[in-house]
């Protein structure tokens, strides 16, 4: 991919993001995941434009992007791929998901696999930690989007859809968008699919399912008396 | 039998429950005129009635939390809410943000009110894009509808929401490191004091809670302090999402009261996957020391973990069954601490970094049995070296998984040595071995 200048515009948005806050540089965070919109990876460009932003010395900026594991020094593919392979999802399969990406796509960690002829879109790997996502064991992320309940199979079709062009969904969010305009809207710039995804993923809704069958809800506050006693639960 | 008690996931199954309409049609934002209708000091009061502790991992009362900020201040002062969830096993907040945002923003306000900030920060992780979309979407539209903004429901009280997506850092999550990156810094833990109510953002009076304990406050606020009160045990009061993982036949959240046990969890959760028993698991995350078997019947409320010498934490139960080496499991939470170590203090820097030396080779089986048993009590000397040593929580958390491990599990570490390497086949453990049944 080709990276495009930081122009005008983008000045225009960095000071936009510095101006969200009471103190400027409280903006870095966000105008980084700007610069990697639009340079692919955080570019000595990009550094220094946010320094000129800000009035910060080029190598505060660089300190602060080299503490930061979504910031990136080399260039990623347009679906960056990473699995979990903390403790729970290790043990659950992620370490196999992440051998045979690497055996698949014959890449190290934190590669772009070679663009075949015919490949439309490039994925790099990476492996991740915890994402928070457990109860959906083996977690994989896409750029950032969760693919939950992975196996080796479905993580290898996955990622030969992406290179071929083929249009992928998130299994709780939207049709997945690039790596780059991912990073858009974690600078705080908004791409209209929030409305895309369930409200919540099937394992997410494992407790409310059983309370709604047996008809459990919290007390109601009508029946509670009003100074309350300290008393034992019930538990 | 305690029941499961739905609040903060009651929106969960609503068609597009993390929208305006079917909030507010579930009565969502009244909590805001109930508040307003009560001096900032009496809403403080009302959640120090209610018992709420901090939902992130330490329990500090949040009422009392609030009360420590000077008042007579002249600086602004601020709430900033900690949404970095990235504790391994921890995995409530992300859902929460991403079904039912509003509840949480509708707690920034009473929350940010009570303390009187006119300016609240939301710090989400990075690495959760469509979360973040949800919760900016849902700060966009409480501005439209007048919930957010100046002159809040004809109040006189002005409020601004400011979503912030963090770059991926652990420490993060740990609050002066998080006051860091929200300055547009390194994510390096602060020494305390002075504490972030009298100095923290921008040296100003800060607030710092977890998004679950800032979206428990509409609910204490509408119901009264002795409603959230009645659910829990004496010392831990209210509702809390519980999180299983791992070899159960249902993983997922479950809404209730503290005080649950994992035996009851369990129950309703399937039980361990067919075929295979409980070898051990973490109450609260990864830096929560490992329990087993033995305590399916504690309380799951902060005195009852606490009582077994592990903490309640994030309520991140992670479960692991016979098929699992525990020394494999130990040492990838290792790996995970001496990457996240922030690097500023030694004992966790250096002292990860030996662990994990120390780690590879035992379960490598790559000593002998006389080397390896020396290596278990070097190992637990290294834990010694950094508990308590460290400048923050962080390396203090690295070392729970391995003296618990030790604690209940030495004879495992030995089985390596005896074996030349690990006794344990990985690919039981996964979830597509699921179906075999074990002799
Ligand atoms: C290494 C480390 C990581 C932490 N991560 C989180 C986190 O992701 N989310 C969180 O709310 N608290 C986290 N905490 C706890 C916070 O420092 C803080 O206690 C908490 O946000 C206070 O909110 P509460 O009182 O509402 O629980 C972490 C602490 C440490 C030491
Ligand atoms: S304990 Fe670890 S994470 Fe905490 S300050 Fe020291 S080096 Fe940093
Ligand atoms: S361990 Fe993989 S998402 Fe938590």
């Amino acid at each position: 991919m080709t990276t495009a200048p930081i122009d005008d515009k983008t000045y225009g948005e960095l000071r936009e993001i510095a101006a969200r806050y009471p103190e400027p540089r409280s903006g870095l965070l966000p105008m980084l995941h700007l610069v990697q919109s639009v340079q692919g990876r955080i570019t000595p460009e990009g550094i220094e434009a946010c320094a000129a932003v800000l009035d910060i010395s080029a190598a505060e900026v660089s300190g602060v992007a080299t503490f930061y594991t979504m910031y990136k020094r080399h260039p990623v593919g347009d679906y960056h791929v990473g699995v979990c392979t903390n403790t729970l999802c290790a043990v659950m399969g992620g370490d196999e998901i992440l051998a045979r990406l690497k055996e698949h796509l014959d890449i190290g960690n934190d590669e772009v696999a070679p663009q075949r002829q015919g490949d439309t879109r490039t994925v790099s790997l990476e492996h991740i930690e915890c994402n928070a996502a457990c109860d959906f064991a083996p977690v994989v992320m896409v750029n950032w989007e969760f693919m939950d309940n992975q196996t080796p199979d479905s993580a290898v079709q996955m990622v030969e859809a992406l290179r071929t062009g083929n249009e992928v969904s998130s299994t709780r969010g939207p049709t997945l968008c690039t790596w780059r305009e991912a990073e858009r809207v974690l600078a705080g710039f908004p791409d209209g699919r929030v409305d895309d995804g369930p409200t919540a993923g099937e394992a997410s809704l494992a407790g409310l399912q059983i309370a709604r069958e047996r008809g459990w809800s919290a007390p109601d506050p009508a029946t509670v008396p009003v100074p309350a006693e300290s008393k034992e639960g019930d538990a | 039998m305690t029941q499961l008690t739905p609040v903060l996931t009651d929106m969960w199954d609503v068609e597009q429950g993390w929208k305006l309409k079917p909030y507010e049609a579930k009565g969502g934002y009244a909590a805001l005129d109930v508040a307003f209708g009560m001096a900032p000091d009496d809403v403080i009061g009302a959640v120090k009635d209610s018992g709420l502790r901090g939902r992130g991992g330490a329990g500090f009362p949040t009422g009392m939390k609030w009360s420590f900020i000077p008042q007579d201040n002249p600086k602004p002062k601020y709430l900033v809410v900690n949404a970095d969830e990235s504790e391994p096993g921890t995995c409530k907040d992300i859902p929460l943000m991403m079904g039912n945002p509003h509840v949480l923003v509708e707690g920034v306000i009473i929350s940010s009110y009570a303390i009187r900030a006119n300016k609240a920060f939301i710090y989400i992780r990075g690495e959760v894009l469509h979360v973040i979309r949800r919760v900016q979407a849902a700060v966009d539209e409480a501005y439209a509808a007048g919930h957010l903004g100046k002159d809040i429901h004809g109040s006189g009280y002005d409020l601004d929401v400011v979503v912030h997506a963090g770059a991926g850092a652990y420490i993060c999550g740990e609050e002066t490191a998080l006051l860091e990156g929200l300055e547009g810094r390194r994510g390096q833990p602060r020494l305390r004091p002075p504490f972030p109510a009298v100095a923290g953002l921008y040296a100003s009076p800060t607030v710092i809670n977890n998004v679950e304990s800032v979206a428990s406050v509409p609910a204490i606020v509408k119901n009264g302090a002795a409603w959230f009160a009645s659910m829990g045990t004496e010392k831990s009061k209210g509702h809390g999402i519980f999180s299983l993982s791992g070899h159960v036949t249902r993983p997922g959240q479950y809404e209730a009261p503290l005080g649950i046990t994992l035996r009851e969890l369990l129950d309703l959760a399937g039980g361990i996957r067919e075929g295979h028993r409980l070898k051990f698991w973490t109450p609260g995350g990864s830096s929560t020391p490992l329990l087993t078997a033995e305590h399916l019947d504690i309380p799951l409320d902060f005195e009852g973990v606490g009582s077994v010498g592990s903490m309640l934490g994030t309520r991140a139960l992670q479960i692991f069954d016979e098929t699992v080496c525990v020394v494999r499991a130990v040492l990838r939470w290792t790996e995970f601490y001496k990457h996240e170590s922030c690097g500023k203090c030694t004992p966790c820097r250096e002292g990860t970094w030996w662990l994990v030396q120390a780690l590879d080779r035992l379960e490598n089986g790559s000593i002998d049995e006389q080397g390896g048993a020396e290596l278990v009590d070097q190992l637990l000397d290294q834990c010694d070296n950094i508990l308590g040593r460290s400048f923050c929580a962080l390396g203090d958390g690295a070392t729970s998984p391995i003296s618990s491990s030790v604690m209940y599990f030495r004879d495992e570490y030995l089985a390596h040595l005896r074996h030349g390497g690990c006794p344990f086949d990985p690919a039981r453990s996964t979830v597509w071995a699921g179906q075999e049944v074990t002799a």
